[in-house]
């Protein structure tokens, strides 16, 4: 590792956490559980949200443990269905969802934007209570007997064939939706109404317009899944006949309908790590970030081309050949933004000065990963491939990519980054540098033998498989266990930190973004005297400037 | 979103203010105008995600109807369209009480807006009443989807008064079948717009209250506005539900 670093802390001896900080503000459970301050609501998600990543990881593990060997030997064949249904219903609905937006967008989006607030703090509490009353919920029905159904409620399965809490997983699901799309709402209303004076539309940090154009996303597109989920529902209670073929109803319309949320809802996912993405690259390579603009726009055609794109779930499905042809095209072209992403943070790091703090290593991570992912998602979309490798461990291993080893890694980037903002405290670097590598060296001896798998031949959802199949699946099970372990580290470290970690002060990675301007942890206020924007995002040299001011006026 | 005051900041920090504080304002806000500003505009943004739930239905009803176009039409002939219409004139009625709540609201007449709220109620509970007398009539005929589903007044349009009057064709059986679907989307439809009247009763209950201890006569009025725009909503789903579904063959050929 370079010695080289930004981090500058300062005198340990004299410094003490803020005595008046949003942490500290009020006292007692109820202080928390009736808060409107966007940064407790954020602490409370970040809470539930790693409890909930922790179970769906657990369920992993038992998938993992089961393909260990041939034979379904572990588990019976309907109880594995039922563990990866829950895998993937709290992965996507309880963890990968609201992970980014709920807790750094929560925490930040009012800091960046030099506001006090969310613009609605109650709605903002609200959809915390909305996640909590579906993530009991999903628990409830886990452990009353589970769904076997997979995360994607297929009818006629889930509405005619099978037994299992598809109506209580239903409701978690449709009330989760609910959560997810107050927070979408709260923070487009606060994008648009509540930005510090001279915080013009460029000015934001490119983490807020990421998470606009996810917002965008998730107003839009979960009403639409909770509609099909009504639908699914009524017609397991009362037998309406809008997707029963026996009726006249088409199976193939809770498809699109399903889609129409459930393919957008991925960039719901990526996009606001992409945010936490440009913000890490320009701090640790000390640039502004290549084609701001460029990067900008490119969440939002991320977010208007990832609407015209879901049918590309369905090639096997029985759509028409025209259809296959068009949204095989417009999947092609929302790689487009991806890469314009991409190589605009590749630039960024072109003649940067680069440091090599943990969340710049989760950072490249991330960008190694997500580029595997995002090219195999081409193979994906072109119809021609993708109909012998779509019910194939390929695409479990493309969408761990992306998820995990994009999502996951900007998540742990970003967590990483903002902590000692949110804490006050700095976690131990070189424990926490250890993390991410062994995470990145886990991840792929997971996931990557799941694409030699995948083009061999072998299907995904089954207990059991050919027995040729074991070495590859041995190693996967390993490099779980390695990523198990690398996913622990940080829960430890981190807690260790709250109480030992070096303070922090106001800026430990002397990065641009208005948060940093602020003490750590923050006033419940945010900022003691709103902030004025007068430079562009990224401005290197005016933070130099501040700093020589600092100098000037205190020296 | 209730709009319980926060009178000035509560710590430590005092700070300077440009702006002076009105008891309704929260304490994120600068101004009073941003305040309303972004409430009514989240209001918006909630109502465009009501679109789009709405959308999914509209979209199945699109698609069923071009297909089983016979079907829709014979489904169509078993609503009532005098109820049916009375209940659009109940729910416009209650609209425009409703914008002059909102009014009463503005220039601060509490007791006419206590009216208002009460007759915006009395009209929402009675487009309820009258959608359940037509519930009625369909369980009876057995036209609710599901196991006790009955193909009789499509099959044999004789035996049934609104297929005689309306003058349907005996089906054959397999599109006789599809008028399920339609009832499917009948009920699907008309329930979710009832459950949002139902939503909105409820809230306006909650308002009446309010408004009889002077709540909403202070000059602070947006949580009537946001609510009028949602009362409102609900009425323009129904004026697209009404002729979607009551009134498929009634035009002039």
């Amino acid at each position: 590792m370079s010695t080289d670093t930004i981090v500058s802390l300062p005198d340990q001896s004299t410094a003490r956490i803020p005595k008046v900080n949003f942490l500290n503000k009020e006292n007692g459970l109820l202080s928390w559980l009736l808060t409107g301050d966007h940064k407790r609501i954020a602490i409370l998600y970040l809470i539930s949200i790693t409890f909930f990543f922790f179970i769906g990881g657990a369920l992993a593990g038992l998938i993992r443990l089961e393909l260990l060997t041939p034979q379904s030997d572990l588990m019976a064949t309907d109880t594995y269905n039922k563990v990866f249904t829950m895998h993937g219903v709290i992965m996507i609905f309880f963890f990968l969802v609201p992970s980014v937006p709920a807790t750094l967008g929560n925490f930040l989006i009012p800091l960046m934007l030099g506001a006090k607030d969310l613009a609605l703090p109650k709605v903002n509490l609200l959809s915390w209570y909305l996640y909590m009353a579906g993530g009991i919920l999903a628990l409830y029905t886990m452990i009353t007997g589970g769904v076997d159904t997979g995360w994607t409620f297929t009818t006629p399965l889930s509405t005619h064939y099978v037994n299992t809490n598809v109506l209580t997983t239903g409701l978690a699901v449709f009330v989760a939706g609910f959560s997810s799309i107050f927070t979408g709402l709260n923070f487009i209303v606060t994008i648009h109404k509540m930005r510090a004076p001279g915080m013009t539309w460029f000015r934001m940090p490119l983490f807020v317009w990421a998470h606009y154009a996810a917002s965008i996303l998730m107003v839009l597109g979960t009403p639409v899944l909770a509609i099909a989920i009504v639908l699914v529902a009524l017609e397991r209670t009362i037998g309406i006949g809008v997707f029963d073929p026996t009726k006249g109803g088409d199976p193939l319309l809770f498809q699109h309908l399903f889609w129409f949320y459930s393919h957008p809802a991925v960039y719901i996912m990526i996009l606001p790590g992409m945010g936490v993405i440009s913000e890490t690259i320009s701090t640790f390579s000390r640039k502004r970030v290549f084609g701001y603009t460029a990067v900008a726009f490119s969440s939002v055609a991320i977010a208007v081309f990832g609407f015209f794109v879901w049918a590309h779930h369905m090639f096997i499905m029985g759509i028409s050949n025209y259809s296959m042809l068009v949204f095989s095209l417009l999947t092609m072209l929302v790689a487009v933004p991806s890469a314009i992403k991409i190589f605009n943070w590749a630039f960024t790091l072109y003649k940067g000065s680069i440091t090599f703090e943990t969340p710049m290593l989760y950072t490249f991570g991330f960008m190694g990963l997500f580029t595997i992912g995002g090219l195999t998602g081409v193979f994906l979309g072109t119809s021609g491939t993708d109909i012998h490798l779509t019910e194939t461990y390929f695409i479990v291993a493309h969408f761990h990519f992306v998820m995990v080893g994009g999502m996951l890694m900007a998540f742990l980037a970003g967590i990483h980054f903002w902590w000692p903002k949110m804490t006050g405290r700095m976690y131990p670097e070189k424990i926490s540098q250890l993390a991410a590598v062994v995470t990145f060296i886990g991840f792929n001896l997971t996931f990557f033998p799941q694409f030699i798998l995948g083009t061999l031949g072998m299907p995904r959802r089954y207990a059991s498989y050919p027995p040729e199949f074991q070495i590859l699946n041995v190693f996967s099970t390993a490099g779980a266990t390695i990523l198990g372990v690398g996913y622990l580290l940080p829960v430890l470290y981190l807690t260790w930190s709250l109480k030992y970690g070096a303070i922090a002060g106001n800026n430990p990675w002397q990065a641009t973004g208005l948060e940093w301007q602020t003490q750590s942890p923050p006033l419940t206020e945010n900022f003691l005297v709103t902030p004025i924007m007068d430079h562009e995002a990224y401005d290197y040299e005016w933070l130099d400037g501040q700093k020589q001011k600092e100098v000037a006026s205190v020296g | 979103m209730s709009d319980s005051p926060v009178l000035v900041h509560h710590g430590e920090v005092e700070i300077a203010h440009e702006h002076p504080h009105l008891p309704y304002q929260r304490h994120h806000f600068e101004t009073m105008a941003q305040q309303n500003d972004a409430t009514n505009f989240a209001m918006w943004l909630f109502l465009l995600t009501e679109i789009m739930f709405f959308g999914g239905l509209f979209t199945a009803y699109l698609i069923y109807r071009n297909w089983y176009y016979p079907a829709f039409v014979a489904g169509s002939h078993q609503l009532n369209v005098i109820w049916g219409g009375i209940n659009t004139l109940v729910l416009i009625t209650s609209s425009f009480t409703m914008a002059m709540g909102v009014w009463c609201a503005e220039t601060r007449r509490q007791s006419q807006l206590v009216l208002c709220l009460v007759l915006t109620f009395i009209l929402g509970l009675g487009f309820l009443g009258i959608k359940t007398i037509e519930y009625k009539e369909k369980i009876e005929k057995h036209h609710v989807p599901g196991f006790h589903y009955s193909l009789q007044s499509f099959l044999n349009p004789d035996s049934d008064k609104e297929a005689k009057a309306a003058g349907d064709k005996p089906m054959a059986l397999d599109m006789a079948r599809h008028t399920e679907v339609y009832f499917s989307l009948y009920f699907a439809m008309t329930g979710m717009h009832a459950l949002h009247m139902i939503i909105g009763i409820g809230i306006l209950g909650f308002m009446i209250l309010r408004a009889r201890a002077g709540g909403y006569t202070t000059g602070h009025i947006t949580f009537v506005e946001n609510f009028g725009l949602y009362w409102h909503f609900v009425d323009i789903v129904w004026i697209f539900l009404f002729p979607l579904l009551y009134l498929i063959s009634r035009h002039a050929q």
